[in-house]
């Protein structure tokens, strides 16, 4: 469960530095305020869109550490054994890459007022994704045709439940991703209107590539993690 | 002193964006698909009641076999362990979470920050129907060939999929889809809930002016949006391990002789994350229930809360402290000696702030003007609860007194004491003391007496004598005590007894029922501030609240929620939206 208690110590620590510039050593009975004058407003700046998504990636995030501190616990069974590696893994990490690349650049674009590049950047930003998924499905006939089922093997079930939980996400993200550049295709140059959505759907992938990271380094290079732990710690 | 204010001109924004509101055309859009949060609440509050009483005549059906075995043929081992398992989780999750939570939370967190709604009112309404879904998903399993799972509320594998335990057929795929779908749907509500707090408050309204409801219902939201993910992984595993196959749980076993197929899989596993969930639980119900009668006992008592400050620090603190201490669940799972000795002092840490709550409600309490109205009985009552349950809660919390207790029916007093109990005597006194504003009428007075009186000692009296049954040794989950050396004739007398007050107790929620629809026509009209209270809900120009709260203009906050009894004021509550005089804040 390290894993977990590591991305909560994370999340804790953004809410005490939080917290902590919010005066919460002030002593309210004393500070009755006149007419007309207030304390400062301590609501948070952004758009309530924005801070809804960031609180729904910190339950995200918490989703998908504890799938890895289930792996990892897993992992340190006696007859444990890895999944051996794909090379189409790495060509669909790059797919994601570039996913979160265009999308970036859309984000760009959309800053500079340029619609037409930012419905450009989308569209490469979707199918890249699009294949991304494509991509996860061969992956898994690869492990079907090689004879590593669900059922048949620990490391292979959890490789099918992490994928599948990421692809759902990403999925998901598609239908958002898709609604914003139908808007963004029709914004006609009104920037204004849409670049907070193509922030939100960027930050959401650029999330999701750093989950994969996380994740396709742990299944991939799981064994060499174990190697590193054992030196670090001598178990 | 006060450099906190500022001067008007200074502020950008004359007031907080407004929520755009969606205006309902139609009677399904206003009181069925509602995106308000007033209507919201009353559906939660209502689905989450009824679902409730289906818990209470499960845990009947339980005590009437335990306090006369043999007598009632229809109950076998099976159905007994299916009415243990339905009425754990429906009361944990279904009822409590969801009141406290979708109920409570929606209510009064737009009204008491002076917001017109919450901020995502769409997801909102798609939570609410979520948790619909789920509760009837779950309702279904009683209906499934085989009935449903019987595998105890927490659900531990391998038994819980293996055959000979009831519901393995069919009832166990109903539960943990329904726990899924609850999670979803808890996720769009907690989203909402936490943005409101972060987001929608009005002008003057500064984090350490929100009343001790909306910190402890922030505190708690924050907790289960991020420890249902744990839950929610171990409801897909084992649902996996059932539908498909897979050993996430389970381990190599033989069955009847034959062995099974599953391999490898980690029993131990499902127990991390089952209370890596299991334990935030416990207080995202307790943190709502502290902050509401942080709130009800100053009112009732004309008094400031003592100690705000460190009612809202603790609140933190125990939020925090709630996600390292799950393992005190296992210990008897066994682990490596310095595992129990970490989880025993964490959770030992843990009574610090909690006792520091208890003080506090106390000397909030001493010398106030106390009104023993019913909502101040089921505080006070609350309080008393709280502790007892706590208590055991310090003997339980370490190793060496857990190891021989576990399984015992101490273990079922403790946590129904603290868990059970004392949220649900919360519960009663919120809605006794809300329920003015929600319907415009007092609810009988009378009948809430009865209500608390015998609620509160029935209480006492099923769960004090539970704590020696479990001292003797009598042992928990079992359908039939049957010959045992260690448990005298006395005993089975002492079951009996339980199992009258239990009926008891549970003929007198029908009372408090027959009380919340009967006030609804008959009851005296409360007016828009009957408890004279400060915070802002009781300030809205009419009552029952309309949609979008406040009419043209949103409230604005000059103080904070607990000025009571303030000397040289006109009155003995001073209203948060009532300004300072001019000059007296420099």
């Amino acid at each position: 469960m390290t894993v977990i208690i590591a991305f909560l110590t994370v999340l804790g620590a953004v809410a005490v530095w939080w917290l902590s510039r919010q005066r919460l050593a002030a002593k309210p009975w004393l500070e009755a305020s006149p007419a007309g004058s207030f304390p400062d407003r301590e609501a948070v700046a952004w758009p309530a869109a924005k801070l809804g998504l960031c609180m729904f990636l910190a339950v995200a995030g918490s989703l998908f550490a504890v799938l890895i501190s289930a792996y990892s616990l897993r992992m340190r069974a006696a007859d444990w054994s890895s999944l051996p590696g794909t090379g189409l893994l790495w060509i669909n990490t790059w797919l994601l890459v570039l996913s979160s690349l265009a999308l970036q650049w859309a984000v760009v674009a959309v800053q500079r007022r340029d619609t037409t590049r930012a419905a450009a950047g989308l569209g490469v930003g979707g199918v890249s994704a699009l294949l991304f998924l494509g991509g996860q499905l061969l992956v898994w006939r690869q492990l079907n045709a090689g004879g590593f089922y669900a059922e048949s093997h620990p490391a292979s079930a959890f490789f099918y439940l992490i994928t599948a939980i990421h692809g759902l996400h990403l999925a998901g993200g598609m239908l958002a991703l898709g609604r914003v550049g139908a808007r963004v295709s029709m914004a006609d140059g009104d920037a204004e209107n849409v670049r907070l959505s193509v922030e939100l759907c960027a930050l959401y992938w650029h999330f999701l590539l750093v989950v994969w990271l996380l994740v396709c380094g742990i299944l991939v290079l799981g064994p060499w993690a174990e190697w590193l732990y054992a030196i670090c710690f001598g178990t | 002193m006060v450099d906190v204010t500022r001067e008007f001109q200074d502020i950008e924004r004359a007031e907080p964006e407004d929520v755009e509101l969606y205006h309902p055309h139609s009677w399904i859009t206003k009181y069925v698909f509602s995106q308000d949060a007033k209507v919201i609440a009353i559906q939660y509050s209502v689905t989450a009641m009824a679902i409730g009483m289906v818990a209470l005549v499960l845990s009947w059906l339980m005590r009437l076999q335990l306090g006369f075995p043999g007598y009632f043929t229809f109950i076998d081992p099976a159905t007994y362990y299916q009415f243990i398992t339905m009425h754990g989780m429906i009361m944990v999750i279904y009822l409590l979470t969801a009141l406290f939570l979708g109920g409570f939370g929606n209510y009064l967190i737009p009204l008491m920050l002076g917001a017109r709604d919450m901020v995502f009112p769409y997801l909102n309404m798609l939570s609410y129907w979520i948790y619909l879904l789920a509760v009837l998903v779950l309702v279904a399993s009683f209906f499934t060939p085989g009935g449903p799972t019987g595998a105890g509320w927490t659900l531990y594998p391998p038994q819980v999929i293996l055959s000979g335990t009831p519901g393995q057929e069919s009832g166990v795929f109903l539960m943990l889809v329904s726990l899924v779908l609850f999670i979803v749907g808890f996720t769009m509500g907690g989203l909402n809930y936490v943005v409101t707090v972060l987001q929608a408050r009005t002008r003057g309204m500064t984090l350490m002016r929100m009343p001790l409801t909306i910190w402890g219902i922030f505190t708690a939201t924050v907790l289960a949006l991020l420890a249902f993910p744990a839950l929610f992984v171990a409801c897909i595993m084992l649902l996996l391990d059932r539908a498909l196959g897979t050993s996430f749980f389970m381990p190599t076993l033989v069955e009847m002789g034959q062995t099974l197929s599953y391999g490898g899989g980690s029993p131990i596993l499902f127990q991390h994350l089952f209370w890596f969930f299991g334990h935030p639980e416990v207080y995202i119900v307790a943190l709502p229930a502290f902050g509401i009668v942080s709130d009800l006992i100053s009112t009732h008592a004309r008094k400031n809360i003592f100690g705000y400050r460190m009612m809202v620090w603790a609140i933190v603190a125990i939020g925090g402290l709630s996600f390292i201490v799950w393992a005190h669940h296992m210990y008897v799972s066994g682990m490596h000696p310095m595992f129990g000795f970490f989880f025993a002092t964490t959770t030992l840490i843990i009574a610090v702030p909690t006792a520091i709550k208890v003080y506090n409600w106390v000397l909030t309490l001493w010398r106030g003007d106390i009104h023993l109205t019913v909502p101040m009985l089921f505080a006070i009552g609350f309080i008393i609860t709280f502790l007892n349950g706590g208590l055991t809660g310090l003997f339980l919390g370490n190793v060496v007194v857990d190891v021989p207790l576990s399984d015992t029916m101490f273990v079922v007093a403790h946590f129904h004491m603290v868990m059970g109990v004392a949220p649900i005597l919360v519960i009663f006194g919120a809605i006794y003391h809300w329920y003015p504003k929600i319907t415009g009428r007092m609810l009988d007075e009378a009948m809430g007496q009865i209500h608390f009186w015998v609620t509160f000692l029935g209480a006492y009296a099923i769960f004090f004598p539970m704590h020696y049954l479990g001292l003797m040794g009598v042992p928990r989950r079992y359908h039939e005590l049957g010959e045992m050396a260690f448990v005298p004739p006395s005993a089975e007398e002492l079951n009996a007894f339980i199992t009258v007050v239990a009926l008891i107790v549970g003929f007198a929620q029908l009372v408090f029922l027959f009380n919340l629809v009967w006030s609804l026509f008959r009851g005296r009209e409360a007016g828009g501030n009957p408890w004279r209270a400060t915070t802002l809900e009781w300030q809205t120009p009419t009552t029952p609240p309309p949609h979008g709260n406040w009419g043209k203009e949103l409230p604005v906050v000059y103080r904070w929620a607990y000025d009571y009894s303030v000397p040289g004021a006109a009155e003995d509550f001073v209203p948060q939206n009532q300004p300072a005089p001019a000059g007296a804040a420099e």
